[in-house]
């Protein structure tokens, strides 16, 4: 059947730069590249995804990249994407597939919140010259400290606490099994977690088990609905473990990692047979209400003596604050909330465009809600889905996070350019792909170095701007709404964000 | 002040100190009286025999209590022998590694929930989600289960799990199932027929054998039925054979009757369904 699709991009070559070196051809993964009988290079545009790895890897720079400008007669409801699409499914007769996350133009309230300073009748801080903490503690927190004073230098704390992660700033990296993502971007992330003193989270693929004696301080476990290489020793070596209900990317529905992904390594971390599919169902089958979710809780908290916080994550969804409040009734030391612009290495697009909540308004919801019902401080909140920057952070967490996962922002440290075709498996940037050569081309000490500098970063502006408040510790700004200003909101969102308006 | 509790598993938890008085030691084998212990007690109680170098553990009066023999994995690879009378609670020997439960009575929901290695024997029932998740080990239940047994059971080279029910069982048997060997025996059943709607749906791995009747429209869309050779004769004499001594049953009755081998089509029963 001929094909009716529009290419995406089109690949111009500066001829008077082009040295023909053939850098292209080796570079680009995607089959964009090659040489004609007569030896010249030959371009095949409609392969192109647009993962720019051919333009920064010509020596000559010779090569430009663009959106094919050609375009269907304008139209603001059918647009181009929707006409695309159409025709693909018409060709193809199935669902379509994408990577990373919600690209739709909605609203994206962290843009329509601006932070405060201040400003002589309260001193900013500077964090250059004086201390200021952005270590978090995760976990359940009791609802009293008794602490017993035995003269000047004996202070013990008598209430007895309950395991909590620590981590040195408050960004850690979201679940990405292997599997989904390579071996070496895998190792980098827990790497660079460990360098850091923050946690790495392995999805639902396994941990392999070379990693773990170095990295297991540093992962947190998941146990998904696949429950893939999941034992006692897989529980026991982490610092914690995640139970998987949903994502933000695709709220309500299993994963299949495909066959051919499944590798001779890959079927060993998983604990699968090779070229099987790795088929997650939608929900996990031994929870189907807030007390299953209960008994499985206490399930992994009973397989690891109870030395481990349990973090349990769902994607934000209507209703999200009463059912993260039945979580942690159901015994969740940790409740992560992924929202709708949250990443993923393969969902269905209408999937991924369609079902889900912001991010901003679940955090809110959630933490109004937990509060409400006095019992916040039995759990911590991890925001994650689509935060972007340091100023994300700190909205999210002066929204009533404790802390937020990074997914997407991680992978583009690592190189990642968002061409959301993880899915293809044949990821040019040797990230989200099984293909040897391919993963080759990543190497982890330096992606790991690249996340460091992230993080580094980031953990340098989230001082700034908390000195800025005149706050020295992240955690008084957990919740802290008064630090917040709305723009261009309405008055309910205004009232869910549980923000005042600019000027107010 | 007291903690203000949420659930229902921490509150009012005796520290293990107060419990000395439940467990009767003798020798290498300890006998717990769990008739009004907490789900954490007795397994606080479960771990301390164990670390005090007990291998046998006798259960009495077990009430509903969860997640026997969960949180006994040891490093140094301490093997047990759980004897349990009453009925355990939900989640018996989930996370199981290695050790042996026998069950003079029915068991709840999910039994060898995610187990690694080792045998759960009951001598009567059990409940929903049986072997869910398994990875190795076997189990053995001498009468039904509910629904949803052995759903995503895997296996990886020669960790293959095992599940062997007595009669039957109710809907999705075998759901997702990846790997590992069911057996389904039919003992009792009126007309040998089965009840089970959607054996198999999603399978892509493992077999499933059975014994007695099943009409297409039970089966999902995902198992074929093919016929039996001499290798799968002999898994059935090793598994079923230990199902007849542990129930004294006459292995050569069991094998009698006409079993149905059940295995997916497809190792990517979904591999068409997207557009690239």
């Amino acid at each position: 059947m001929k094909s009716y699709l529009l290419n995406d991009f089109i690949v111009e070559r500066i001829e008077d730069r082009c040295i023909d070196c053939g850098a292209c051809i080796q570079q680009c993964s995607f089959g964009v590249f090659s040489r004609d009988k007569d030896g010249k290079i030959k371009i095949q545009e409609e392969k192109c995804v647009g993962c720019l790895r051919c333009v920064i890897f010509c020596p000559t720079k010779a090569l430009i990249v663009r959106p094919n400008p050609t375009t269907y007669r304008p139209n603001s409801y059918w647009t181009r994407e929707v006409i695309q699409d159409i025709k693909k499914q018409a060709e193809t007769g199935g669902v379509i597939l994408t990577g990373c996350g919600n690209d739709k133009p909605f609203k994206v309230y962290f843009d329509h919140i601006l932070l405060n300073a201040s400003q002589v009748t309260n001193p900013s801080i500077d964090p250059l010259r004086e201390p200021m903490e952005l270590r978090v503690f995760l976990g359940r927190k009791p609802d009293r400290l008794e602490i017993e004073f035995n003269g000047a230098d004996d202070v013990e704390i008598k209430t007895e606490l309950h395991p909590n992660l620590v981590a040195e700033t408050p960004i850690l990296f979201a679940g990405m099994s292997y599997g989904a993502i390579s071996y070496n971007a895998f190792k980098a992330l827990a790497m660079a977690a460990a360098e850091f003193g923050t946690y790495f989270n392995t999805g639902e693929g396994g941990f392999p088990k070379e990693l773990r004696e170095k990295y297991g301080k540093h992962a947190i476990v998941q146990c998904a609905s696949g429950r893939f290489g999941v034992d006692p020793e897989y529980l026991n070596c982490a610092a914690a473990i995640e139970i998987k209900i949903g994502q933000g990317a695709k709220p309500g529905i299993g994963g299949h990692l495909p066959g051919e992904k499944v590798t001779e390594k890959i079927s060993e971390t998983r604990m699968i047979p090779e070229g099987t599919d790795a088929l997650s169902p939608a929900p996990q089958h031994d929870i189907y209400s807030i007390e299953d979710l209960s008994t499985l809780i206490y399930a992994l908290k009973e397989a690891t003596n109870y030395e481990k916080p349990v973090a349990v994550k769902i994607a934000a969804v209507h209703n999200v604050a009463a059912i993260a409040s039945g979580m942690v009734r159901a015994g969740a030391d940790i409740i992560v909330i992924d929202g709708f612009r949250g990443g993923t290495g393969a969902s269905p697009k209408i999937i991924r465009d369609h079902v889900g909540i912001p991010i901003e308004l679940a955090i809110a919801a959630v933490d109004r809600r937990l509060r409400q019902e006095g019992i916040r401080n039995k759990c911590s909140i991890i925001a994650s889905g689509g935060i972007r920057c340091s100023a994300d952070v700190v909205k999210a967490i002066a929204l009533g996070a404790d802390a937020v996962y990074i997914g997407t922002a991680a992978l583009i440290a690592m190189g990642c350019t968002m061409c959301q075709r993880c899915h293809t498996g044949k990821c040019s940037w040797g990230i989200c792909t099984q293909d040897p050569n391919l993963v080759k081309r990543l190497n982890p000490k330096e992606a790991a170095k690249r996340l460091v500098n992230l993080l580094r970063g980031w953990s340098l502006e989230i001082k700034e701007m908390l000195g800025g408040m005149g706050i020295n510790a992240i955690e008084s700004l957990r919740g802290n709404r008064d630090q917040l200003r709305g723009v261009g909101l309405e008055e309910w969102e205004l009232e869910v964000l549980g923000i005042k308006g600019a000027g107010e | 002040m007291r903690e203000r509790g949420i659930d229902s598993y921490l509150n009012g938890v005796r520290k293990l100190d107060a419990l000395m008085g439940y467990i009767k030691f003798n020798q290498r084998t300890a006998e717990i009286d769990a008739s009004d212990l907490k789900h954490k007690e007795l397994n606080d109680l479960m771990r301390y025999c164990a670390l005090k170098g007990a291998r046998k553990i006798v259960l009495k009066n077990v009430c509903g209590q969860r997640y026997i023999g969960t949180r006994l994995y040891f490093p140094n690879d301490i093997k047990l022998e759980i004897e349990i009378y009453g009925t355990p609670g939900n989640d018996l020997g989930a996370f199981l590694n290695g050790h042996k439960i026998i069950v003079h009575g029915n068991a709840q929901d999910g039994i060898g929930n995610t187990m690694n290695d080792g045998e759960i024997i009951v001598e009567g029932r059990g409940g929903d989600v049986v072997a869910m998740a398994m990875r190795g080990g076997r189990i053995f239940i001498k009468e039904s289960v509910g629904y949803r047994a052995a759903i995503h059971m895997k296996e990886y080279k020669d960790k293959v799990p095992v599940l062997v029910i007595g009669k039957t069982s109710q809907d999705f048997l075998g759901e997702y199932m990846a790997g590992g060997i069911v057996i389904i025996l039919g003992i009792g059943l009126k007309k040998e027929k089965h009840y089970a709607h959607y054996i198999g749906t999603g399978m892509h791995g493992g077999v499933i054998y059975l014994r007695g009747k099943v009409e297409d429209y039970q089966l999902g869309k995902e198992v074929g039925v093919v016929e039996m050779d001499d290798d799968d004769w002999k898994i059935l004499e090793k598994h079923v054979g230990d199902f007849a001594k542990y129930f004294g049953y006459e292995l050569d009755d069991l094998l009698s009757g006409k079993f149905m081998k059940l295995i997916p089509v497809s190792k990517r029963p979904y591999g068409k369904i997207y557009a690239y």
